[in-house]
């Protein structure tokens, strides 16, 4: 018998976003396998009732809320105030959040001060023989496991992108306000903005249908025994323009622009993913140029469909790991397939 | 009149990327086979927070930097005879595990008791610094309970990076969704930063550094503490590899312009 908390802050507009809606689902799916299990539902926002009205249907036995002004912005010392009292007020056993940015900061701090324990970056959630468990992966992406825990309060955060978001009926939900005591320690840090590259700058697009995943083969000599960035960089943002699609880049291609060579300006550590960058989540995935061993192709682990261009029929990156790999120049066929996208357009 | 802060950095040893891992079942549970036979380097995230902490340090005389480190002793002198080269730092070994199954709660208890036993800390000039994650667990949860332990409330996940004023405040830009940034600022410290990629290259060795610090990492072994992990409470059901492996379909004979026209109509489809 376990008291879940489903924990989640709200965004800017008041409202909670898709991944707290894909930990509302887990965290009601797994009250309902447990026995005896009940489901509390915890918000921490500005305000938080938009959010309660949003998830009124999901058949949370309360409704709990941390708000206040102090509570609407992304800061460890008040979030973890309020975690803990929603945590205490709800005599959570489990605690349910999506990794966002905001949650991965402040949880596992706020278990150690509960004296629970955490997993982060869990991927599903299990149970086996009325035990709770989760999946998660080990060593970047490289192994999975199957945890289960004694010890209470468990946090769990689920990565975004691994469940289907909780869908029902909004309503009018009266909710139950815990007011935790902050001090002026509680308020060194001030939240100034964020900071963001321009709209038509922001290569990163979590939300997209396509990865675009560009190789250091970008910046490598041509036939014509030359490199050519300037047409890498005009075809690459020529095809992200018209794709909607998102960039992931190879760590040898980051790390080439941060050392200041004339390469891919607008790729940045932001960009990478694989073994020391994001393993994001999209339907499809198109890899061009990249070469790399097992441990650097993580990076598309969680992509559905995969298709690579390389002129090396055997590239490690693609052998085994997309389902298409295309023997051919990337140049020349991004030049025909950002022709092809304009047509269309 | 710059500060001479105090950096502690918080970082260990994992697996050189490129080896191929293999889970195995231990009576103490999960491990990787032929573990300590793997080539180690530090983890990299942890490398970026040691780093930027040397380059904190550099632009403040007075400045001091820690790296506190958790792991098999043989494994940090391995490590160390590479890192040593880097940037100056004095080491705190700790003896212990380094693998990615240990738990974050139990690591970071014997991490803050160590950063709790350096003499003369003063909170007013304090960072910790980790990576943001490791390679290895790859949770971001160990930081986080250190700091909470040392009393530190003030902290800062996914910093790429770290501008200090000559008050004692500083701004931290943190990693957040869409590849963006969040500003933030802090009137004072101790603080907390787990870093991300941040902006520096990795340094060329310096021997006359690793001369230096050689004279205190052996030391600092040879007299590292013992730590168990006993893993209290946690079962791993299952630890496997992926099994899936694609059945490329290799296409060699097609023109640029017919893979175009095939890769287009596939992002067109639903």
């Amino acid at each position: 018998m376990e008291t879940i908390l489903f924990l989640a802050h709200t965004e800017t507009d008041g409202s909670l976003g898709k991944s707290a809606l894909e930990a509302l689902n887990a965290a009601k799916s797994l009250a309902a396998v447990l026995p005896g299990s009940n489901l509390i539902s915890g918000l921490v926002g500005g305000d938080v009732q938009t959010a309660a009205n949003q998830i009124a249907g999901c058949a949370s036995a309360r409704f709990l809320g941390v708000v206040g002004p102090d509570f609407a912005s992304s800061r460890y010392s008040t979030d973890i105030v309020a975690v803990e009292a929603l945590a205490r007020a709800a005599a959570a056993t489990i605690v349910i959040a999506p990794g966002t940015a905001r949650w991965n900061r402040v949880l596992a701090g706020a278990a150690q001060r509960l004296g629970g324990r955490i997993d982060t970056h869990a991927t599903g959630t299990t149970a086996a023989d009325d035990q709770p468990g989760i999946t998660r992966w080990y060593y970047r992406q490289r192994m999975e496991a199957v945890v289960q825990r004694t010890r209470r309060p468990w946090f769990i955060l689920l990565d975004p992108g691994c469940g289907e978001p909780w869908t029902g009926a909004a309503g009018q939900v009266q909710v139950e306000l815990v007011s935790p005591a902050l001090t002026d320690a509680n308020r060194r840090t001030t939240v100034t903005g964020l900071r963001a590259p321009s709209a038509d700058q922001q290569t990163i697009r979590p939300d997209a249908r396509l990865l675009f995943v560009a190789g250091a083969g970008w910046t490598k000599t041509q036939p014509d025994g030359k490199p050519h960035p300037k047409e890498a960089e005009q075809l690459i943002l020529g095809f992200l323009a018209q794709s909607k699609a998102s960039l992931g880049s190879t760590k040898s291609l980051v790390d080439l622009s941060g050392e200041g060579q004339a390469v891919l300006k607008f790729m940045t550590h932001l960009n990478q993913v694989g073994q020391t960058g994001s393993t994001p989540r999209h339907p499809k995935g198109l890899s061009t140029c990249c070469h790399g061993e097992e441990p650097h192709t993580v990076g598309w682990r969680f992509i559905n469909e995969r298709r690579a261009v390389n002129l090396n029929p055997n590239c490690s990156w693609a052998q085994g790991k997309a389902d298409v790999l295309y023997v051919a120049d990337a140049f020349a066929v991004m030049r025909k397939v950002n022709a092809l996208l304009a047509e269309k357009a | 009149m710059p500060i001479p802060y105090q950096i502690v950095v918080c970082g260990s040893v994992v697996p050189d990327p490129l080896q191929t891992l293999e889970p195995i079942t231990t009576p103490a549970g999960p491990a990787l086979k032929n573990e300590l036979m793997l080539p180690a380097v530090l983890d990299p995230w942890a490398g970026h927070a040691l780093f930027e902490a040397a380059n904190l340090a550099k632009q403040h005389p007075g400045s001091k930097v820690w790296l506190v480190s958790v792991g098999p002793k043989a494994k940090l002198q391995q490590v160390m005879m590479t890192v040593a080269q880097k940037v100056p730092f004095e080491l705190i070994a700790l003896d212990g595990p380094a693998s990615g199954f240990a738990e974050s709660a139990e690591i970071a208890a014997a991490l803050a008791g160590a950063i709790q036993a350096i003499p003369g800390l003063d909170q007013s000039r304090l960072f910790v610094f980790g990576g943001w994650e490791s390679a290895s667990r790859g949770a971001g949860t160990t930081m986080q309970m250190v700091g909470e332990l040392l009393g530190i409330t003030d902290q800062f996940q996914g910093v790429d990076q770290l501008t200090v004023r000559p008050d004692g405040s500083f701004q931290a830009l943190e990693r957040v969704e869409g590849g963006k940034h969040q500003v933030s600022a802090c009137s004072a410290l101790p603080a907390l930063l787990g870093w991300a990629t941040g902006n520096l290259p990795e340094p060329p060795n310096n021997p006359q550094v690793g001369m230096l610090n050689m004279r205190t990492v052996m030391p600092a072994l040879q007299r590292a503490k013992p730590v168990k992990v006993a893993n209290d409470g946690v079962a791993f059901a299952s630890v496997s590899l992926p099994k899936q492996r694609r059945a490329t379909k290799i296409v060699k004979d097609l023109s640029p312009d017919a893979i175009a026209q095939e890769i287009v109509e596939w992002i067109g489809k639903e």
